[in-house]
């Protein structure tokens, strides 16, 4: 640094110091939330009840739990992951396997990174225009997993896409020599040497559908009853946030609380499960 | 084939599906309303223009405040931090995405609105005397609490993009800025950054798509009165949370179908802002 005038230096020092303050601003609400969370989180869940029964029939009494809600998430999201989740991945080997390079393939990954930028509320939407109008005529779980599906759907396509087009050529290509169909090559050589990577995507966009509140508004609606019935109406961890988020009774804002720990423990188990498994073992 | 085309068909089926179910409104109302100020469901009045505002306002302000600080983040993780907390701190950053929007309005409602209120009278006592903008008295749920919060949320979106657009940037403009006796910020400055323009440009994008179609965290924070004010310290509304608000109440069809309409709109402009973010970002990475 001989040579370097003093403005250039002070320039300098000023820049790398704001660097330095853009990340502290960025993590100090990241720390404020997880801190608000898990303290007041920790400090509403009153033993197990929080987690085998539902909220009290009157808002404002104290005791219950989210049972219904904790039940309803998981639900929807394995429906969902059930039926998007193989979508997705059919969807990717065949873009990275049959079709890799053409038009199609590339107007597919464009436009499934184009819908993950599209507002969660209009999936909620059209899910209700879909299920809700021409099907059920009422609300139901089956509604608000599709919505959630909707929303894994293209983040599964994609990742898994890029996960598959990381396995080597040759790879494939000493498969096809030794005889093998292509469909086989696909099922026991590909699929398996990116599993990891598949593993991880479809983890990340459960873990991005566990946490939606508007796809659920108008589809599964929510529900204070425990239910099983995927044709009624059923609750979901961060319906119950909502709510809670706006309502003027202290009992109901601290169950709030509680489920935003048991869903942001969920949604971080998920995301930091998945991104151990791509380091662990990235094709 | 099918597990593929499919996505474009679902993309195609929604637009269908929300100009099928919202055409008795543009059929009566031409495209007026969208400009349209006053908004009464209950009178069958349906002016769109305040959430168009609402949604354009706390964008700007989540904008304003977001974009520094994201690309701040993304210098210092590319640029400046030593190897050994480079993951670390992206990882970290990463995580503010993977927190609910739900979450982000709880918290924004208990933490953030408290701390914000001294704030905002401050600006409001000093700026607002002659900038109409900042006029209070501040209404405490606002235009500015639900873009603060709007702000921190779309940081990571535009971090995580800038950042790969940085590594993009060849090793050897790094090294010939240094050898040319640059500092370290006249490097970014003169080396980095014009390189990575178009790629910033579409992270920013980007974000701003997140920010428009961001629903429960706007809502909470927002105030939910559809009118339009000059200063950002009152209440207002936006686009996505007067859907997911107001859908579930509306009695006749064509507050329903109105929503919808503003729906329609809100999923147009994201989607071609996507398009064109999504193309920027692609030519700066190749």
């Amino acid at each position: 640094m001989k040579g370097v005038s003093a403005r250039r230096r002070a320039t300098d020092r000023t820049m790398l110091t704001f660097l330095v303050l853009a990340v502290l601003l960025a993590l100090v609400p990241l720390a404020s939330i997880l801190v608000e969370v898990i303290l007041k989180g920790i400090g509403a869940i009153h033993g197990l009840s929080f987690f085998t029964q539902p909220p009290p029939g009157d808002a404002n009494a104290s005791g219950g739990g989210l049972a219904n809600a904790i039940i309803g998430t998981l639900t929807m999201v394995a429906l969902a992951a059930v039926v998007f989740i193989p979508l997705g991945i059919l969807g990717a080997v065949y873009l990275t396997e049959f079709a890799s390079g053409n038009r199609l393939s590339r107007a597919v990954r464009f436009f499934a990174e184009v819908m993950t930028g599209v507002p969660s509320i209009m999936v909620g939407v059209f899910a209700y225009s879909i299920l809700v109008v021409l099907v059920f005529h009422h609300f139901s779980a089956i509604a608000g997993a599709f919505a959630l599906g909707l929303i894994m759907w293209p983040i599964v396509l994609r990742t898994s896409e890029e996960m598959l087009s990381r396995v080597p050529t040759s790879v494939r290509e000493a498969s096809l020599a030794l005889g093998t169909p292509k469909w086989r090559t696909v099922l026991k050589v590909v699929l398996p040497s990116a599993a990891a990577g598949l593993t991880t995507g479809s983890m990340l966009a459960v873990a991005r559908a566990a946490g939606e509140t508007a796809p659920l508004l108008f589809t599964a609606l929510g529900s204070q009853y425990i239910s099983f019935k995927l044709a009624q109406p059923m609750s979901a961890l961060p319906l119950e946030i909502f709510s809670g988020a706006q309502s003027p009774f202290p009992d109901q804002i601290q169950r709030a609380w509680a489920g935003a720990l048991t869903l942001i423990a969920l949604v971080l188990v998920l995301t930091l499960v998945a991104r151990f498994v791509a380091a662990k073992r990235s094709v | 084939m099918l597990g593929a085309s499919a996505l474009l068909l679902a993309l195609a089926l929604m637009v269908v599906r929300f100009l099928q179910l919202s055409w008795p409104v543009w059929k009566a109302h031409g495209l007026g309303w969208i400009v349209g100020t006053h908004w009464a469901p209950a009178e069958g009045i349906f002016g769109a223009l305040p959430f168009i505002v609402g949604t354009v306002v706390t964008s700007v302000i989540a904008l304003v405040i977001g974009t520094p600080i994201a690309l701040g983040t993304a210098l210092f993780v590319s640029e400046i931090a030593p190897a050994k907390i480079r993951r670390p701190i992206s990882d970290l950053i990463d995580l503010l995405a993977a927190v609910p929007s739900v979450i982000y309005g709880l918290w924004g409602i208990i933490v953030v609105l408290p701390l914000l209120q001294p704030v905002e009278q401050f600006l409001a006592d000093s700026l607002g005397r002659f900038i109409p903008i900042f006029a209070g008295p501040p209404s405490g749920t606002s235009f500015f609490a639900a873009g603060v919060v709007l702000a921190i949320m779309i940081v990571p979106t535009i971090s995580a993009v800038t950042r790969e657009v940085f590594v993009t940037v060849p090793q050897d403009v790094r090294e010939a800025a240094f050898a040319l006796g640059a500092t370290r910020w006249e490097m970014i400055r003169y080396g980095v950054l014009p390189p990575a323009q178009a790629g910033i440009v579409g992270a920013v994008i980007l974000g701003l798509g997140r920010a428009l179609g961001e629903t429960v965290a706007v809502l909470l924070l927002i105030g939910q009165i559809p009118s339009i004010s000059k200063s950002i310290f009152s209440g207002g509304y936006s686009m996505a949370s007067v859907i997911a608000n107001e859908f579930g109440q509306s009695q006749e069809p064509l507050h329903l179908q109105a929503l919808i309409a503003i729906g329609l709109v809100l999923f147009v402009v994201t989607v071609l802002m996507n398009i064109f973010a999504r193309l920027l970002v692609g030519r700066a990475k190749a």
